[in-house]
């Protein structure tokens, strides 16, 4: 497992994913350390089809461990470009480096206003502290 | 990720139980849920570890949250008689015998341990979340009978240690000589009286130790030090399905009898308990649905009350499912139309909307190779 982090350059959503800002019309989505963590291993990513369209604030995929299920909710609107194909056979790597080698989907941005409404690192770290 | 929340730390619940080694669940970093009224922990390092260092080589779980319950009196047998499923005059001194505790109907109140400790007096190991209404229902038919039926729970904090190599860790490192498979002991572990049980819920040999809660956090460092790896319910509950054992209140309920759990067993109706007739019945009509472990065909985890088709109808639901870390695929247990609850049948399991192949399997899923089949 990897240590406890949020990494200062990537924008948070409250639902513990993040977004990595390539340029204005793509991005790099995947679930935060302390998502993982509470998820435990993952052995299971049920990602989405390339191509697929995905509404913020919803679900786009699934990311399972042992126990649990979790939905993944996008934190920006747009379509899937690319699916991080490894994960299928090495989905550990989502809890080993969730925000790089872990990453799960490269999206073209249809909406990059939203962003406004992600949290920085600082604010996302605040409203871990209040759970 | 809104089902996350299911997994995450709640704001603690006053009333939430804790065992005597919660302490030590702590500084070990355990991961602590709800669980039947209790703080329990559900993992340490993680589950797929856990789960593997019970298959190799030894793990300790802390289930002093279970519920002890002693029956005493010249009339303990004739009420045991009564009131379990199993044939308990076949209980030697010194035994321990699996049955289920039924209602009227012959529907699974719970499924338990019953250890004969003495002539007349007796020891049923319960589910925590059954305690407190096991008690009751236990105290209601003890009336006609000569008989003292008391909570010991207080009495008692519980250690299952299970592995390949448990046993002779335990007996090296507490200095005490254990009783063999489905036996229990009286022995002594730091001068106290103790009950060492050749029991399990793993599929793996190993004791389970019912001891003074206030050596339990002296005992369980003895252990550790030993190398035996601390195990969280998690791992119990991959542990448990891989080896096929029921879980109350998944695969055993008040709404199905012992027959379609594939529990006829441990029912011996000759004994006239209570909820005998109806399983009888069971027995000899045969029963629409029956429980049946199955194993999902490439991608997928099925997961409690998943249904399950063939073809366009639905034939059953899954009662109990998983990741499997010895087998490293899904797995599960579902109650499935009779017809299909055979080795070899082929299913399918709505999982989320997608429909995922599986195989109906034969007990157990995964066989040790070191260890005998057991319940």
């Amino acid at each position: 497992m990897s240590d406890a982090g949020y990494p200062e350059e990537l924008l948070y959503h409250d639902q513990h994913d993040w977004a990595r800002l390539e340029g204005d019309e793509h991005a790099v989505f995947g679930i935060t350390w302390y998502a993982q963590d509470n998820l435990g291993e993952v052995v299971f990513f049920d990602p989405p089809e390339a191509g697929a369209t995905i509404d913020k604030d919803a679900s786009y995929a699934e990311v399972e461990s042992v126990k649990a299920v979790s939905d993944v909710i996008a934190p920006l609107s747009g379509e899937i470009v690319e699916v991080n194909e490894a994960l299928a056979d090495t989905p550990e790597r989502i809890n080993e480096d969730p925000y790089g080698d872990g990453w799960l989907v490269r999206v073209r941005l249809t909406a990059p206003a939203e962003t406004e409404s992600l949290l920085a690192a600082e604010e996302y770290r605040k409203l871990l502290e209040k759970q | 990720m809104p089902e996350l929340s299911n997994t995450l730390p709640r704001v603690t619940d006053e009333a939430l139980r804790r065992t005597p080694l919660y302490e030590r669940h702590a500084e070990l970093g355990a991961k602590l849920v709800p669980f039947a009224g209790w703080e329990m922990p559900v993992q340490y390092e993680g589950v797929r570890e856990e789960h593997s260092a019970v298959r190799t080589h030894a793990g300790v779980f802390d289930v002093s949250h279970m519920g002890e319950v002693e029956v005493e009196g010249p009339g303990a047998l004739a009420y045991l008689q009564r009131v379990l499923s199993n044939d308990v005059a076949a209980l030697e001194l010194g035994g321990a015998q699996y049955s289920c505790l039924c209602n009227e109907d012959g529907g699974v109140l719970d499924d338990l341990y019953a250890y004969r400790l003495g002539g007349d007096r007796y020891l049923l190991v319960t589910n925590s979340a059954n305690h407190a209404s096991d008690l009751a229902w236990l105290g209601r038919w003890s009336r006609n009978f000569d008989v003292a039926v008391r909570d010991v729970a207080e009495r008692y904090a519980m250690l299952a240690v299970q592995g390949p190599h448990a046993r002779s860790i335990v007996s090296g490192a507490l200095g005490i000589e254990l009783p063999p498979r489905v036996r229990v002991a009286t022995v002594r572990i730091g001068k106290r009286p103790a009950l060492a049980c050749g029991t399990g819920y793993t599929g793996e040999d190993g004791v389970e130790l019912l001891i003074d809660p206030e050596i339990a956090p002296a005992i369980w460092a003895e252990l550790l030090d030993a190398g035996v790896v601390p195990c969280g319910l998690g791992a119990r509950d991959t542990l448990r399905l891989e080896a096929c054992f029921p879980l109350h209140g998944n695969e055993l309920t008040a709404e199905r009898s012992p027959i379609e759990a594939g529990l006829g067993w441990c029912c011996k109706e000759a004994t006239g308990f209570v909820g005998s007739e109806p399983i009888a019945r069971a027995r000899a009509e045969g029963t629409a649905e029956r429980l049946a472990p199955f194993k999902i065909e490439g991608a997928g985890i099925p997961r409690q009350g998943n249904p399950v088709l063939s073809g366009d109808a639905e034939v059953g639901v899954v009662s109990s499912g998983s990741f499997s870390p010895s087998l490293e695929i899904g797995i599960g247990m579902a109650y499935l139309r009779s017809d299909l609850a055979e080795p070899g049948a082929e299913v399918e399991i709505d999982v989320r909307g997608k429909r995922r192949a599986a195989q109906v399997a034969s007990k157990p899923l995964y066989a040790s190779p070191t260890s005998r089949k057991e319940n």
